[in-house]
């Protein structure tokens, strides 16, 4: 069997994946079709012909044009997707299919290039062979084009933004250097008496001056300058259209000084070109730091992104090899040894280890796995050596979809920032109104020198007004709030579940399973007269041989643990929610609830608070119409359970819990438990009830359970919680999904979000206070009192400090301890 | 002078309000592959509107010129999609929008603005 990978074009989402499969899956010899999306690519297992397979892509019409590279593979069934020696480029310039012709012709004709094809839809070209990057880069440049190398490996990836990321910060903080170089000396000559008024004398040495400081502002300005031009052909104003205009403002004032003294009063003859260079300064500096603190915000994902293994070991044709992760395929087969990480996920085919999974869980306890176990890519290997297959690959991996899921988190927006945003999208050309409203104000009201007075109130309002603060307040804190959450193992889906979380006040608690182990074992046995226990139990056992029910499993376990041999029964029957039944001989046995052997005229003769106050199901056995026992079966509380309980009571919680159990057995776990409320035997159908019915006393209600029998209860909730879900992220139904299985998680997640909430709040705040106090004081509200307007430079410095005030801020969020949060406010 | 100077400040102030709100944009761009080819730079989105159809998938290949954090991320506001965008590397964003209306997509500050037009 041979693989033929084809590139594609244009195939954007399932249908257009499930018309190629069906194109191609009508080519004699074709086995399996395999296409992906990302990579525009198809791949086709089987014996089929290459050109029919060409033909029939073309015939779908989503074959990549001109039709790219069909790699068969001689030695293996499972070719890797892109070879050890297949180069990705990022090309730019190209426009048309011409473009692709010619920068196609340029690669192949490299020396050492096999084969090369280009996509035009991403701009990208794929190149097989041994030629270098660099002679690679230089022949498509040659050919008028430009290249780049493009980053499969999404380590390499990053850090090539990394270093962009260091250039941009460098290039800031040249640009800082520069503007406050020229500007500072020119400001200190000013403070210290030297004269900023233009004459006769210095008429010349001002010009000097003023050109000096153009140079400056085209150098270490040029990008507002750019960008406020741009922005504005599009009827668009930004941040950048504020600094320029400001900027512009006063080095044209200061100019027109310099230029045509005459035409102005002696009083007014003053310059500015030091404001003009010192802002553009500090306005680089104040991205600089941003551009730093920024780095941090999102750090949570970076360290997921590190958890990924770089290689693995791959067992292809019976020889191991370390392959690089990208090149690890479902289906192949790889050794783990201790101490090293989980290249992909898997299920262990051999051998016996330990786990460390706190990475993806937050559950510190190493995990115990073995053969048909469930690997995850990125835990740690800590003890045994083990052989699994692989399940899922690259982006299919949970890892991967966690890290999906956070970024997708920390890109939407919670209710609470919405005003924010709409002030956002008006307020640079309200501020321009502002600038000019106030300017004529001065001119018209203001005493002299007027038009001095005009062009500083303009500029400073211009400067001062910081529409980022304004628009970092909100997704600074969800970034960092999200991913800090993350960390300690919870996946909160978008803003708006991080906002509700912080705004609880009841919580709903599945017991089984959520406050409990969810694995119940038997706990006592109670014999009528004339019973044995192990005859009783050997009895349960063989009613119970043939339902999957969880008690069944219990009471199956105790009998094989005192190796009890099951009794033979026939015409099993199970009544749903009652019991089973089945028959011995002529006699008909039953086991299940109180309730309905009553009902089948049963006469319950045995106190079963032995078992029910130690929160046991009793589940009772009869023979016809004898009873002959009773045996418990109780689900464990999770050691830690109580503990997480009072931590939500503390946070001010009403805390209930939801079973289906029998009141008695539930009070019993709800004591040991420590809730306030108790819901007993409620059935799963009726828990979104229970809670829509909580919800309409006014409550704002989390409901926590396992995310698949509790679906339609967490979906109604205000927010769902979906605990000990493992890696499966997929939980449609759960605002929050908790990847361990502790109940400390949902206290962790709601003092996460709460802390969020008050950051955002605080950010908000500042920024709302910042802007309505700057933008008076900037137009001159303090002149009547202290006969002093503010300068300019003042409020360039302010306008820098304060986004990154607002990105400083939430990156405190960083350090909170959710452990630790009681009555602390970070 | 002074009659000068007020009328000119107040044109400026009309002017301001015709071109940011009043005035008619650009007429944007409608792929009839659904794909769009975006620049991101200078303070820009280019082209900055998009026309789609109800139900067309969509993909937006965003070109990240800028390396300032400003542009490390475009939101599409209504739609709960968005990405991080790489510098120097094309991102593609895909999505299908289900209603029509106007959806606008901007950076998290929203200085970076475009709007996605839905009919």
């Amino acid at each position: 069997m041979s693989e033929h990978t084809f590139a594609i074009q244009g195939a954007s989402c399932q249908g257009c994946a499930g018309k190629i499969r069906r194109a191609l899956e009508t080519v004699e010899g074709v086995e399996q079709v395999q296409v992906d999306l990302d990579t525009q690519r198809v791949t086709i297992s089987g014996e089929a012909n290459p050109d029919a397979l060409q033909a029939a892509l073309q015939e779908s019409g989503y074959a990549a044009d001109p039709p790219a590279t069909a790699t068969p593979s001689a030695h293996s069934s499972k070719a890797p997707a892109a070879d050890a020696s297949e180069q990705q480029l990022s090309i730019s310039g190209a426009t048309c299919a011409s473009c692709v012709s010619s920068i196609e012709k340029a690669l192949r004709h490299t020396p050492g290039v096999t084969d090369a094809s280009m996509n035009l839809a991403d701009r990208s070209a794929r190149v097989q062979g041994s030629a270098s990057l660099d002679s690679l880069i230089r022949a498509v440049e040659n050919a008028g084009y430009g290249a780049s190398a493009m980053h499969g490996d999404p380590q390499q990836h990053r850090q090539h933004q990394r270093q962009q990321q260091q250039a941009h910060y460098r290039q800031l903080l040249g640009h800082t250097a520069l503007g406050i170089g020229v500007g500072g000396p020119l400001m200190a000559w000013g403070l210290l008496g030297g004269d900023m008024a233009v004459t006769d004398q210095s008429r010349w040495a001002w010009l000097a001056v003023g050109l000096v400081c153009l140079a400056v502002l085209l150098v270490a300005g040029r990008h507002f300058y750019i960008s406020a031009w741009k922005a504005f052909r599009h009827h668009n104003a930004n941040m950048d259209t504020l600094v320029a205009l400001g900027t512009g403002a006063a080095w044209l004032y200061s100019m027109a000084v310099v230029l045509f003294p005459q035409t102005l009063p002696v009083s007014a003859r003053h310059v500015y070109f030091e404001a003009s260079a010192m802002i553009i300064g500090l306005i680089n500096l104040g991205q600089a730091l941003e551009v730093r603190a920024r780095g941090k915000t999102s750090q949570a994902v970076e360290r997921l992104l590190d958890l990924g293994a770089k290689t693995a070991r791959v067992i292809r044709d019976g020889e191991e090899q370390d392959l690089p992760v990208e090149q690890v395929r479902t289906g192949d087969t790889l050794r783990i040894r201790p101490g090293e990480k989980v290249a992909v996920d898997g299920q262990v085919l051999e051998g016996d280890s330990q786990l460390d999974e706190s990475m993806l869980t937050g559950e510190p306890m190493p995990v115990r796995k073995h053969s048909g176990d469930t690997l995850h890519a990125g835990t740690l290997n800590q003890s045994g050596t083990l052989l699994y297959r692989a399940t899922a690959v690259g982006k299919d991996t949970a890892l991967a979809q966690i890290v999906e899921l956070v970024k997708k988190a920390q890109g939407s927006k919670p209710s609470i920032g919405r005003l924010a945003d709409r002030i956002s999208a008006v307020f640079v050309p309200t501020i321009m109104l502002i600038a000019v409203a106030a300017a004529l104000l001065w001119y018209n009201l203001g005493p002299d020198p007027r038009l001095t007075h005009m062009l500083v109130v303009a500029t400073s309002v211009l400067i001062i007004a910081c529409p980022c603060a304004l628009g970092l307040a909100t997704p600074m804190s969800v970034m960092v709030g999200v991913g800090k959450a993350a960390e300690a193992g919870i996946l909160i889906r978008d803003g708006e579940a991080l906002q509700t979380s912080a705004k609880l006040d009841t919580i709903v608690l599945d017991k089984t399973g959520t406050i409990t182990e969810g694995k119940p074992a038997v706990s006592g046995i109670l014999c009528s007269d004339g019973q044995q226990e192990d005859s009783l139990l050997a009895l349960a056992a063989g009613l119970e041989a043939g339902s999957e029910h969880p008690l069944a499993h219990a009471i199956l376990d105790a009998a094989r643990e005192r190796s009890l041999t099951r009794a033979r029964v026939t015409a099993f029957q199970a009544h749903n929610g009652l019991g089973v039944s089945a028959r011995q001989g002529e006699q008909t046995l039953r086991l299940g609830n109180r309730r309905w052997l009553e009902e089948q005229g049963i006469a319950v003769n045995l106190d079963l608070s032995a078992l029910t106050d130690a929160g046991a199901t009793p589940l009772l056995l009869a023979r016809d119409r004898q009873l002959l026992g009773a045996i418990g079966v109780a689900d464990r509380i999770k050691p830690d359970s109580a503990e997480a309980i009072a931590r939500l009571r503390q946070a001010g919680l009403k805390v209930v819990m939801i079973t289906g159990d029998v009141a008695a057995s539930a009070h019993a776990i709800a004591r040991q438990a420590g809730v306030d409320e108790v819901m007993a035997e409620v059935l799963p159908a009726d828990k979104a009830d229970r809670v829509k019915a909580l919800q309409a006393q006014g409550a704002t209600v989390a409901m926590v359970g396992d995310g698949i029998n509790d679906a339609p209860a967490l979906a109604q909730a205000d927010v769902g919680f979906a605990i000990g879900s493992g890696t499966d992220v997929a939980i449609e139904s759960a605002g929050v999904t908790l990847m361990g299985g502790s109940l400390h998680g949902v206290a962790d997640a709601i003092a996460i979000s709460a802390a969020t909430v008050r950051n955002i709040k605080q950010n908000l705040f500042g920024a709302f206070v910042y802007n309505s106090l700057g933008v008076p004081l900037a137009a001159g509200l303090l002149y009547p009192f202290t006969g002093a307007l503010l300068s300019p430079v003042i409020a360039g410095a302010a306008m820098s400090l304060s986004s990154v005030t607002v990105v400083s801020n939430a990156n405190r969020l960083r350090w909170f301890n959710a452990r630790k949060s009681r009555g602390d406010t970070p | 002078m002074t009659w000068i100077i007020n009328l000119a400040g107040l044109l400026l102030m009309a002017l301001i309000v015709w071109w940011f709100w009043l005035a008619r944009r650009e007429p944007g761009q409608r792929s009839e592959d659904g794909e769009f080819h975006i620049r991101v730079a200078d303070g820009v989105y280019d082209p900055a509107t998009l026309h789609a159809r109800v139900g067309q998938p969509l993909t937006l290949w965003f070109h990240r010129q800028d390396p300032s954090p400003c542009a490390e991320q475009v939101i599409f506001q209504g739609l709960d999609v968005s990405a991080f965008l790489a510098v120097g590397e094309p991102t593609a964003v895909r999505l299908t929008p289900g209603q029509a209306g106007r959806y606008r997509f901007t950076c998290q500050m929203q200085m970076y603005q475009g709007t996605l037009i839905v009919d």
